[in-house]
């Protein structure tokens, strides 16, 4: 399932690994949490070797995608649970759990029996009943997925401050890249087992490495271009670039694409060509055209609301910053 | 949706069912068991008290009831701790293989109580396998006796016929038992022994108490295995309404004992109920 994985996870690090279903990320943080056992490999966390130890020995707590609060104990004594099967010293146990409940906020449902509590209330228990712990790194498994949009925007905002707060590292599965741009200091993308890439949302987002992960985070134009002398070229479209002769791959972000004043020389690396709009979805703050160039290429582009609403063209467009990704057969 | 016609049409013939062999019967008993029966055999309708205060006054009904229970009390106990460990390993130590060996413990209800009961019999008895066994292997020099006709033999018998009735509760308790609450547990640092006795335990109870319900209730009305291999000493409380009903010919006293079970298992159907309701948290 997984193979060739190396990470690592600095203290205090919120990262994510992002990956559609299937693609072994949650395998990924069983692995971690000591659920399955590693074909091969080792896991390591400051200096002592995980993978040889059953869960309940490693300092390491997860917050499970359905929250698994237990439901025959109130809230209370979720949280204490950990504390308990650790041996806290008993009278340091009320403090503590009252304290991780102060923290998510939900010191008045100490009593109640979880069942009772909504969606959110029981992942605000289930965050408070690992992080009360103290583990070293908190594993936490889709926990937003099963709550409704605006809850999980308002959870989302919460989960950022909280790790703040607390500094412990964390390391969040999703699938949704939204939620991972959002919260991340890395991203670790992973595609059919493998790791794609590792980078700061803005890395990923801006140098792609591979045509999976300019697709997979946020949308893009894929351009298959030749490169001749530090020119590459695709159809109408050339620009200069550093890599060696021969097919290339690029991508070019629909929001590097912008329209051209007749005032404007041609500047820096920016390739300008003429186009059609062919659709324009207006969306508010952005106006996403389907650009038709001569040669008959459909290029994306999200240009300022602002703008105002183009007509059929043509127009003269700029393009930069087009990335250029590892091709599949380039390995 | 259906209309008023329909309804009654449909509950109408459960109704008249119930009401025929169920309600009329216990009426009848109700009212049998303030009657006598006269010297010559007939009984007679004069409404009294006498059949209950000689069942409190003999203290043949009394030992036979406590004894009825004893057993009962026996076969829910080892019931119990034959079918929670099987249900246990069943429901979280099998995969695939499990639906297929759950038919294997559901088997033998398909074969007939009878066939069970003297099944013990050929077991138990004096020229049994159990002896010829423990005479061949030089254990015992003569066949002994005690294996057969006797509460041990009761007990055995009936715990055999009724842990699968244990066993099929339990095992639906445990099988509703969410399998991330287990990974749950032990992520906090519980112990494999800890996650049983704080997590799974508690979560199975509603299970153990219904199957615990049925070992009991089954076994304090059988009269069949206390007949066939109960002998003289393992006779329960069935067996005796049973004879107030036939040779005895004392309908009245074998009523008023009938009702005073139905009594008792009521009451406890009934506390067990709340018990339930407690222990279940969704």
């Amino acid at each position: 399932m997984l193979r060739e994985i190396s990470l690592a996870v600095t203290q205090g690090e919120f990262l994510t690994i992002l990956g559609e279903s299937g693609s072994g990320k949650t395998t990924l943080l069983r692995l971690i949490a000591g659920f399955e056992p590693p074909d091969a490999g080792e896991i390591w966390m400051g200096g002592e070797r995980l993978d040889p130890l059953p869960p309940f020995r490693r300092r390491v707590n997860t917050v499970f995608q359905h929250y698994a609060l237990f439901p025959h104990l109130s809230v209370f004594e979720n949280v204490a649970y950990g504390l308990r099967a650790q041996k806290a010293p008993r009278l340091e146990i009320p403090h503590r759990v009252e304290d991780a409940l102060a923290m998510v906020k939900m010191t008045e449902f100490a009593r109640h029996p979880p069942g009772r509590l909504s969606g959110g209330q029981q992942q605000r228990v289930a965050l408070a009943r690992a992080l009360v712990n103290r583990p070293k790194l908190l594993l936490l498994d889709e926990p937003l997925s099963a709550l409704d949009a605006n809850l999980r925007r308002q959870m989302r905002l919460e989960l950022k401050a909280l790790q703040r707060e607390v500094g412990i590292s964390f390391v969040f599965v999703t699938h949704d890249q939204e939620e991972a741009m959002a919260l991340s200091d890395r991203i670790a993308l992973l595609h059919a087992g493998e790791l794609e890439q590792v980078a700061s949302p803005r890395e990923i987002y801006d140098r792609p490495v591979t045509t999976y992960t300019a697709q997979f985070i946020g949308q893009t134009n894929l351009l298959e271009a030749e490169v001749r002398g530090g020119i590459a070229r695709c159809g109408d479209l050339a620009w200069r670039c550093g890599s060696p002769d021969g097919h290339a791959t690029f991508s070019l972000r629909p929001e590097c694409i912008s329209i051209a004043r007749t005032t404007e020389g041609p500047h820096g690396e920016a390739v300008r060509f003429r186009a059609t709009v062919q659709t324009q979805a207006f969306g508010g703050a952005t106006n996403t055209l389907q650009l038709r160039c001569p040669d008959g290429r459909v290029l994306l582009a999200t240009i300022s609301g602002r703008e105002g609403q183009l007509e059929d063209g043509p127009f003269e467009f700029l393009a930069t910053d087009a990335v250029r990704l590892r091709d599949a057969q380039e390995g | 949706m259906f209309s008023r016609g329909y309804k009654y049409a449909v509950s109408l013939p459960p109704l008249l069912w119930v009401t025929a062999f169920l309600l009329a019967p216990y009426c009848l008993l109700f009212a049998y068991s303030f009657w006598t029966v006269s010297p010559a055999q007939t009984i007679v309708h004069d409404w009294n008290m006498g059949n209950y205060r000689e069942l409190l006054r003999s203290p043949m009904y009394l030992a036979v009831l406590f004894r009825s229970m004893k057993i009962a009390g026996s076969v829910t106990a080892l019931a119990l701790l034959l079918a929670y460990p099987l249900a246990y390993y069943l429901s979280f130590c099998f995969g695939v293989k499990k639906d297929l060996l759950y038919q294997f413990v559901i088997i033998p209800l398909w074969v007939s109580y009878l066939v069970r009961a003297y099944a013990w019999k050929t077991i138990l008895g004096s020229d049994g396998v159990l002896n010829s066994l423990l005479q061949y292997l030089h254990v015992v020099q003569r066949p002994v006796d005690f294996l057969l006709y006797s509460p041990f033999a009761v007990v055995l018998t009936l715990t055999h016929i009724y842990t699968p009735f244990t066993f099929m509760p339990v095992y639906a308790s445990l099988e509703h038992i969410p399998r991330n609450l287990i990974e749950a547990s032990t992520d906090l640092g519980a112990s494999p022994m800890r996650t049983f006795w704080r997590v799974v335990f508690p979560l199975s109870l509603p299970g153990v108490l219904a199957g615990a319900t049925f070992a009991f209730v089954l076994s304090l009305g059988d009269f069949l295995a206390p007949l066939l291999i109960g002998g003289p000493s393992g006779i329960m409380i069935s067996n005796i309404v049973v004879s107030l009903f036939g040779a005895a010919y004392n309908w009245p006293l074998g009523a008023a004992i009938s009702l005073c079970m139905l009594l008792l298992v009521v009451g406890l159907l009934f506390l067990i109920e709340r018990v339930e309701r407690k222990l279940s948290f969704s």
